[in-house]
């Protein structure tokens, strides 16, 4: 397996050329739009707190059968396309008030870079996972970024009410562990990434990407 | 000479740093003493030893003036900072310089269960003239430690609570009197098993019952805390400490409405006088017996004379108790009123007989029932006791005639006969077998008998009033699951304020259970003249309790009714929301005590039901606090006598209440909708540093915990209510 560089070239040029992500408001219901919350151009949060339990900016008003509902941001940015000619209409269900334009964070681009560059390792059941004693033997000897694994190796071990089952690394040749996404013995739900493996030849050019992407997207 | 001369001065230097700590450094210019001081300390051997010897004189007199200016001008915030300085006497140098001898247990310094909490055995010696007398004691008490952050100020968690509980029983066991010392700012507000509030609870229905004697002293009693081990025959406090149901800053940020800020310090101030939380006004109210003297600007930890005051008021208020259980010892009584110094002119053996230990939680019983009465306005004189007591002699009477004599010789006749037609059945049976079987056959087989229940009735929901508006509501939880908008009238009547999509419970007013849970035409209302007052002339609360009662027709926060329930009468008892967010103070607790006593005398089941209450009702101060064990003792005389109580929460179920009364019940049940625990999410985050998840006092987590035994769902409350009375109550229904 080798990272396809003109695929990252590609995500890079598109995030350069726009580092943000829409995220267009609908209404949930039909009803009329009584009253915006907001202004073109403000800055509008997600919901926050460690457990998301602070609810986001209030944007705009819905109103149905005498039921005021207050429509919520679900995502930090700046509101665009406000579509004020619909204040105080009545509006279909589905139909587009406003956008969010979200700018990216450094974090989520190398993210996203990562995500599509590597090889990434999915759980494939909700379970517990931990690294076999071999692998975690040699993170802990030579640390993220630097210890190997190789094609054919079983890399994790997923374990659920004592039922053990290893995983085998299907992919010919040396990886480096770039990135885990798991904390040993916590309970990972199916689908969430779990390990992402570089290519070693492909290593420095990958860290050099990253490199640049946190020179050009400051914190 | 000269190692001397630099301790007196290091204590000379800590004495002005203390009284600057109290009064601030603006009074009597105890900032600039102390810097002088400071700097004659820091450069003590650049200084001749002459010099030294004046400057230590000099400054013994000058602070020996302003530690008098000082203690007289004490406000009660400045009592606060007194007990909270780290220079205050703890535990520990109580249990080194006021008993002779101890050993601490289950734990010690840190490798403890709980820091916060210390148990030890000690012994105190008794000297009469030339002979001395060995006590044996149990001594259990916070320990804030001084500033060992391991000790979390004497806060104790719910664990310490427990530890506490299970060396009472040992003292128990033992025979010995118990040493209470109350140093607490309040419980450590942890829902954790075994939870604060129930562990609180827990304490308070055994300590109701231990059959020793037990002393309480108070240096810092902050509320359900200091109730944890503050359940006595006796209760002493310290002339500096402070007993009170909040901290002044968590008034401050009540009174204020302030969520994320810190309250300013006039109103704190304001608050430490409102809520009478030193010695002298508390022993005004009446929730303590007597305060024990500490030297100007209060006790520290070198203050000898204090302690060996401790000793002899320790040991005096131990015969007290003792001697009180005890007929003719008028001598003895006489000379332990005039017993001032440690050689005692008299000797009183601590063990109790099984006869004086009876007589002992007797008088507790007499004395937590006679407290706070003053602070209820209720019905008196003549007729209206006499009528009153007739009444209940009339009840007694008549339940003793009924089931002690006519359902116990009914019982016992009832097993005679089946014994004998058991017995008959088995020799009989290979001759009526086969003639009951072609009977069978002839007549039909008989049906056998069905269980009591309910009858079958439709489900008709009498409406909230809530549910008197043309429109939609959207369910919380709709983002969630997708619950379509619910319309009112529906959501208020048919659905009983319940989402029918995701089972989310809607707030309720209280007068939909009323119409709701009894049978119709059932409910009759008792003590309703009792009412709420203002015990500490709280500044604003009167206009409160006044707009409370115009608003809701309520003299209190509590309902307390006799109903029935597919048949089965019951007694119940309500708090109810719209009264002061459902708060106990002294009305609430003397109507609690008053109902469980009818439901002890008519013999039937009772039954709590929590619409919501926010927990004891800071304007009361201590005399809101103390019906924390005052009621605990009415449900432990109720349940032992074989009374089924049964606990039903909804809304916010929080704090005091839920730590006394409440939380002692055997069997608790939550709807879905409760929000249950011990302190809300602003005081848990303030004490522990770390936010509480949202969820962390819902029902679901409560039942987790193992905090109650079942979560209800509000359409089938009637329902749950009537087969929890069959299935808890059984046979015993009307007592055991």
């Amino acid at each position: 397996m080798k990272i396809n560089f003109q695929e990252i070239n590609l995500l890079l040029q598109k995030f350069r050329a726009n580092p943000y992500k829409i995220f267009p408001v609908l209404t949930p219901h039909t009803g009329y739009l009584r009253e915006f919350k907001v202004k073109e151009g403000d800055e509008v949060l997600g919901p926050s707190g460690k457990w998301l339990e602070k609810p986001g900016t209030p944007l705009f008003v819905l109103e149905r059968e005498r039921n005021l509902k207050l429509i919520r941001a679900q995502t930090s940015g700046i509101v665009q396309n406000l579509k004020v000619d619909l204040l105080q209409k009545f509006v279909e269900a589905n139909e587009l008030i406003l956008e969010i334009k979200h700018p990216l964070s450094q974090e989520e681009i190398i993210g996203e870079i990562l995500l599509s560059a590597l090889y990434v390792i999915y759980a494939e059941e909700t379970a517990r996972f931990i690294f076999t004693p071999e692998i975690a033997q040699r993170l802990e000897k030579y640390g993220l970024r630097k210890a190997e694994v190789w094609g054919g190796e079983d890399l994790l071990i997923m374990t659920f009410m004592k039922r053990e089952h290893f995983l085998k690394l299907h992919q010919e040749g040396r990886f480096i562990i770039y990135q885990v996404y798991f904390k040993p013995f916590e309970l990972v739900s199916k689908g969430s990434p779990l390990v992402a493996l570089c290519p070693k030849e492909d290593l420095p050019i990958l860290e050099r990407i990253v490199e640049r992407i946190k020179e050009e997207w400051p914190v | 000479m000269k190692i001397e001369l630099h301790k007196n001065l290091k204590d000379l230097l800590s004495l002005a740093e203390y009284i600057r700590d109290i009064k601030g450094e603006e009074f009597a210019k105890i900032g600039e003493i102390y810097l002088q001081l400071k700097k004659v300390y820091e450069n003590f051997y650049d200084h001749q030893e002459e010099e030294i010897i004046a400057i230590i004189q000099e400054g013994k007199k000058q602070l020996e003036e302003i530690l008098i200016k000082a203690d007289q001008t004490l406000t009660p915030y400045e009592i606060v900072k007194i007990v909270r300085h780290p220079q205050r006497f703890t535990l520990l140098d109580i249990l080194e310089n006021v008993y002779d001898s101890y050993m601490e247990l289950g734990g010690d310094g840190e490798l403890n269960i709980d820091p916060a909490m210390v148990c030890a055995k000690a012994m105190l010696i008794r000297r009469v003239g030339d002979d001395f007398y060995v006590h044996q004691v149990m001594v259990i008490g916070h320990e804030k430690g001084a500033g060992e952050e391991y000790r979390r100020g004497g806060s104790a968690t719910p664990w310490g609570n427990e530890k506490a509980l299970r060396y009472m029983k040992m003292a128990e066991t033992e025979g010995i009197p118990i040493h209470f010392f109350i140093f607490t700012p309040g419980a450590y507000p942890i829902e954790d098993y075994p939870g604060a509030a129930q562990q609180i609870a827990r304490n308070l229905y055994h300590m109701a019952k231990l059959s020793i004697p037990m002393i309480s002293f108070i240096s810092e009693g902050g509320s359900g805390g200091a109730e944890a081990i503050g359940l006595a025959d006796l209760r002493l406090m310290a002339e500096k400490g402070y007993y009170s149901v909040i901290s002044p800053e968590g008034a401050a940020a009540i009174v204020a409405k302030l969520k994320d800020t810190r309250p300013p310090r006039e109103l704190v101030e304001k608050m430490a006088r409102a809520l009478k939380l030193t010695a002298k006004d508390n022993l005004e109210l009446g929730v303590i017996d007597r305060i024990i003297p500490e030297p100007p600007l209060g006790a520290r930890k070198n203050s000898y004379e204090f302690f060996k005051r401790l000793k002899i008021e320790l040991i005096k208020a131990t015969d007290e108790v003792i001697l009180k259980t005890r007929g003719f010892k008028t001598l003895t009584k006489h000379a332990l009123a005039k017993q001032v110094t440690d050689n005692f002119s008299y000797y009183v053996d601590w063990e109790l007989s099984e006869d004086e230990r009876e007589i002992l939680i007797e008088l507790r019983y007499e004395k937590y029932r006679k407290m706070t009465q003053w602070a209820v306005i209720m019905p008196r004189g003549l007729s209206y006791t006499l009528k009153e007591k007739g009444e209940n002699l009339l009840r007694i009477v008549g339940n003793e005639i009924k089931y002690r004599v006519l359902k116990s010789g009914q019982k016992t006749v009832k097993r005679l006969i089946d014994n004998i037609l058991s017995e008959s059945s088995l020799l009989l049976k290979p001759v009526s077998d086969p003639v009951k079987s072609v009977y069978n056959l002839i007549v039909g087989k008989k049906v056998r008998p069905k269980l009591p229940g309910m009858a079958e009735e439709e489900t008709v929901f009498f409406p909230s009033p809530l549910g008197l508006e043309d429109r939609t509501v959207t369910c919380p939880q709709a983002e969630k699951f997708g619950c379509p908008d619910l319309w009112i009238p529906d959501l208020y009547g048919e659905f009983c304020g319940v989402c029918p999509y995701c089972g989310y419970h809607f707030f309720l007013d209280y007068q939909w259970y009323l119409q709701n849970l009894f049978d119709p035409g059932t409910l009759k209302f008792f003590d309703e003249e009792i009412v709420s007052t203002n015990p500490l002339n709280f500044e604003g609360h009167s206009e409160k309790l006044k707009q409370d009662r115009i608003r809701t027709g309520l003299n209190s926060a509590f309902l307390s009714f006799t109903a029935k329930i597919g048949g089965i009468s019951v007694v119940c008892g309500m708090l109810v929301a719209d009264f002061r967010q459902g708060t106990v103070g002294a009305a609430e607790g003397e109507k609690i005590i008053r109902a469980i006593q009818l439901a002890k005398i008519s013999r039937r089941p009772f039954i709590m039901i929590i619409h919501s209450t926010g927990g004891i009702r800071i304007q009361e101060g201590t005399v809101g606090v103390v019906q924390m064990p005052r009621c605990t003792m009415a449900v432990r005389d109720y349940v032992d006598a074989g009374g089924l109580y049964l606990v039903i929460y909804d809304n916010n179920s929080y704090a005091g209440p839920v730590a006394s009364f409440l939380g002692s019940a055997p069997y608790q049940f939550a709807l879905k909708s409760t929000r249950l625990g011990f302190a809300g999410p602003r005081v848990i985050h303030e004490t522990t540093g770390q936010p509480p998840p949202p969820d962390y006092h819902s029902a679901e987590n409560a039942l987790r915990r193992g905090h109650i035994q079942g979560i209800w769902d509000r359409r089938e409350l009637r329902k749950k209510l009537f087969h929890a009375l069959l299935t808890m109550g059984g046979k015993n229904l009307y007592y055991r």
